[in-house]
């Protein structure tokens, strides 16, 4: 069969009013590109964490059964939270670190400002500094440090212990020989009363 | 067909649907016949009423849900701005009415506690054969869908129950079975669970039995349909970008053509 | 595709892939410049529909599956999950719903086109077989799709259907049942049933991609046919795919849209069945198991035959039949539009498989199923018989000279110094 005729080629015919056409083209050509996008948007986002994952965003916890010396690990978004009922020694210890020879002197807390030092009282729980809640990940490349079993190595700094890469942090949860980079994170998280914690 | 029939059928077409989802007949025929009730939700652009919703909550919470689970609504749902939109507060109220079972502890046992808006709906029953046991073998259905589960949906539920009365003359009534003119068979194993008064209402609406079967049918509709008006909302942005689209490319054929048609019409001069 | 390219890649990156894999050569020849008879009407938009159509299916379908669970405790579930908690779940779920019954109309019109216009006719055999091929994936991927709700319809239409395979016991004793079983993984349709359905559904519209890469390769190589149905003759005849059919295919896409989206937004349940909203209840069968409306017509066939392994036969040969019409019709004219004898039962086919749709729908008794004997009996004499007859008895209409001449007139035939003929011979406009 032969080539189509080049004179419906309509680069080669005379043109009576090109700049008519070229607009309505452009008008459909742009109402495709946002059709595209409108199509495009819900595909991308359902991906997104669904509702019934959004409204498991907060954890009740209740530490009244937690003894002084303690912990327990909760889930919470799919992470370890560590909840650590500091004995008066451990305080003491945390508190006697000077923040500027830290490896991270900032407090990772997301209950405060970003640039808040890494002091004991920005790591504890406000106004009750026996307890310590953190996320329990370490910050290296996301391994769960030990200690929080009573039989596990906590480091030289009586905190936790990371066996994969031999990371230690204290009883503050901050980093003291790394490779892990930065302190543990605090979560978002308040006292909804004197026994029970909402993280989240 | 020339284009332009062809794009008038089309268009007439798109707009006999809404048209035709408005007409929901009863199944087949062969059943009762079911009549249409006006509700709010049933246009292309309807809604639901927001103090419609919270008072067919009421009545499920109160009458219909001692024996039918809806498993698919959580608490948090009722907080949604296109449903019944009660405050976060009210949500947190009601959903720590129920007592909702957890676990395991750790003694390895399941224990009660209150409701948290993440929580499903608590079911009346801890599975079927319990809800059997309780209700002489049958076993009540899950609501979550109803409405949609049955041919006529709301209007169903609503000729349902309003639809008690004294079998006729002649009628064989089984033991145990309830007349009723909009069960398939005439007669249902579930008694009359409406009457007048039984849930009291704040808002100034009749305690009556057909504001109740109105409400809770819309209610139902809502639990089986949550999305419904967003649903309307952006169908009519995509009509109307679709509209104005058509018509674009119309002009865009057209002027494409042009230049084919032109070049014809020169060469036969 | 006889014609040589006349693809000239611009820049050197062009230049350079061109000669390690020419696909964007490829692309330009077959969906920019492809010569097209000028006088495809509206009909023809339906082969771009459909493209379009799969992949809608197929991109919703890939999101679908990130969030649906193939297990009978929890498949009913996950589906009212995404309704309810995916983002835009609901859209993309009512999308791929009511976008399934939009390739199903739309190839129904794809189809009886090629019906009308002879496009089955030699040298398109295979390309008609192809799109046999591809009917009967979709109607299988289709089915499976249905039955991955687990709701009532779902489970006992799956039921039903397997079940029909169990009437080979009539030929060999035990061979039904063996199959039957293994098709269900199990004594009866359950857990290992939909986990297969669902990878085979999730396969299945990829097999189909690849048949539509065949079907459009074998449509390149003779061309297009054409409401005429006579071939192209001269140069004047045909005109470049680009911009003239992707605006016009592009037109026609946002009409079809449109029905789609006031479908989807409006009434997304209307050719649904309430029953699937009910989960599958393996111990009560729904008082009437209707398939979705795409497939009535095949039921009503099935349901017409009195003996349950002829009635799956009529039901497989309803569709096998199709593998054979560019043989069944004897006529050397293409276009019904010349065939006047012909017309007659062609709109009597129509009415036909819409007559046997909606008996399909009906329970089997009484009036319902005398007619569906009747129409079951024209849809078979329309190919076994009507074809072959007709075809040789029949007087057509003159055809026009050309394709030119179909659209301009006969004056117009032939352009004020362009020369008679092109240097390659003219072929012959009848088959």
């Amino acid at each position: 069969m032969a080539n189509p005729d080049i004179s419906t080629d309509p680069s080669l015919l005379p043109d009576d009013d090109p700049s008519r056409r070229d607009v309505i083209l452009i008008g459909a050509g742009a109402f495709a590109a946002i059709g595209g996008a409108a199509v495009l948007w819900p595909l991308l986002d359902q991906m997104n964490p669904d509702a019934s994952t959004l409204s498991l965003a907060t954890t009740e916890v209740d530490i009244a059964p937690i003894e002084e010396g303690q912990a327990i690990t909760v889930m919470w978004r799919g992470k370890p939270i560590f909840i650590r009922h500091r004995t008066a020694k451990e305080i003491e210890e945390a508190k006697e670190v000077k923040v500027d020879k830290l490896i991270d002197p900032l407090a990772r807390n997301a209950n405060l400002p970003d640039d808040a030092p890494a002091t004991d009282v920005n790591r504890a729980a406000s106004d009750r500094e026996p307890w310590l809640v953190m996320i329990g990940i370490c910050t290296h490349l996301g391994c769960i440090p030990k200690g929080q079993a009573v039989g596990d190595y906590k480091g030289e700094y009586g905190g936790w212990f990371c066996p994969c890469h031999g990371s230690q942090y204290d009883t503050a949860g901050r980093v003291r020989v790394g490779p892990a980079p930065q302190n543990m994170y605090i979560p978002p998280y308040a006292f909804a009363s004197d026994t029970k914690i909402k993280i989240g | 067909m020339t284009m332009t029939r062809l794009a008038v059928v089309a268009f007439l077409l798109a707009l006999a649907i809404p048209g035709s989802a408005l007409a929901e007949e009863a199944a087949n025929g062969h059943g009762p016949a079911i009549e249409a009730q006006e509700w709010s939700f049933a246009p292309p652009f309807g809604g639901y009423n927001k103090g419609q919703l919270q008072r067919g909550y009421r009545v499920y919470k109160e009458v219909c849900a001692n024996c039918h689970s809806m498993r698919l609504l959580s608490y948090r749902n009722l907080a949604e701005p296109s449903g019944p939109h009660f405050s976060p507060k009210a949500v947190e109220t009601l959903a720590a009415q129920a007592q909702v079972t957890d676990g395991p502890d750790d003694k390895g046992q399941m224990f009660q506690r209150p409701g948290r808006p993440s929580d499903a709906f608590r079911s009346p029953f801890a599975n079927d054969q319990a809800a059997r046991a309780a209700n002489n073998g049958a076993l009540p259905p899950d609501l979550s869908v109803m409405a949609k589960a049955r041919p006529g949906g709301p209007d169903y539920i609503y000729a349902l129950l309003t639809g008690y009365h004294k079998a006729p003359p002649g009628f064989d009534l089984t033991q145990g079975m309830y007349y009723n003119t909009a069960f398939q068979g005439y007669q249902t194993a579930m008694p009359n669970p409406l009457v007048d008064g039984v849930v009291p209402y704040t808002d100034g609406t009749k305690p009556t039995v057909d504001n109740y079967a109105k409400d809770v049918s819309a209610f139902l509709m809502w639990t089986a349909e949550p999305k419904l008006e967003e649903r309307h909302k952006i169908g009519a942005r995509v009509m109307i970008f679709l509209l104005v689209f058509a018509v674009i490319m119309y002009l865009s054929k057209r002027a494409v053509w042009a230049r084919l048609h032109r070049r014809d019409h020169t060469h036969t001069a | 595709m006889a014609h040589p390219s006349t693809y000239q890649p611009a820049s050197g990156i062009e230049k350079w892939l061109d000669a390690r894999l020419p696909f964007p050569r490829v692309m330009h020849d077959q969906f920019l410049v492809f010569p097209t008879p000028r006088n495809l009407n509206y009909w023809w938009t339906f082969g771009g529909i459909l493209t379009f159509m799969l992949a809608v299916q197929i991109a919703t379908g890939i999101v679908l599956a990130m969030h649906y669970v193939p297990t009978a405790e929890g498949a009913f579930d996950s589906v009212e999950k995404i309704m309810r908690d995916v983002n835009w779940g609901w859209l993309l779920r009512y999308s791929h719903a009511v976008g399934a019954s939009m390739f199903f109309l739309a190839v129904y019109i794809h189809s009886f086109r090629g019906l009308y216009y002879g496009s089955y006719k030699a040298p398109r055999e295979v390309l008609w077989i192809l799109g046999v091929v591809i009917l009967l994936l979709m109607i299988a991927t289709a089915f499976m799709g249905y039955s991955l709700v687990w709701g009532q319809m779902s489970f006992w239409a799956v039921t039903v259907i397997t079940n029909l395979f169990s009437s080979l016991d009539s030929l060999i004793p035990g061979l039904g049942t063996t199959l039957v079983e293994w098709i269900w993984g199990g004594f009866a349709v359950g857990g290992p049933t939909l986990n297969r359905l669902y990878a085979l559904h999730y396969l299945f519209p990829f097999v189909i991609a690849g048949v539509v890469i065949l079907h459009i390769w074998a449509l390149h190589v003779p061309g297009n046919n054409n409401p005429t149905g006579i071939d192209v003759k001269t140069e004047r005849d045909v005109i470049p795919f680009h911009p003239y059919y992707t605006i016009k295919d592009g037109f026609a896409l946002v009409l079809f849209l449109l029905l789609f989206a006031a479908l989807l937004f409006y009434a997304p349940n209307l050719l649904g069945h309430a029953d699937n909203y009910i989960p599958a209840n393996p111990l009560q069968t729904p008082p009437h198991i209707v398939p979705e409306w795409y497939f009535l017509p095949f039921y009503a066939i099935l349901r017409a035959i009195p003996n349950k392994l002829f009635g799956v036969i009529g039901l497989l040969g309803s569709i096998g039949i199709l593998v054979f019409i560019p043989w069944l019709d004897t006529s050397r004219i293409r276009s019904t539009s010349y065939r006047p004898i012909y017309k007659w039962f062609f709109w009597l086919f129509v009415v036909t498989c819409l007559a046997l749709g909606y008996l399909g729908s009906q329970a089997p008794d009484g009036w319902y199923l005398f007619f569906g004997r009747v129409f079951t009996i024209y849809y078979f004499a329309f190919f076994l018989l009507i074809m072959p007859i007709v075809g040789l008895i029949e007087r057509p209409k003159k055809l026009p000279g050309s394709i030119t001449q179909s659209v301009l007139g006969p004056e117009a035939s032939r352009p004020a110094g362009t020369p008679a003929a092109p240097s390659e011979p003219v072929r012959e406009g009848v088959a």
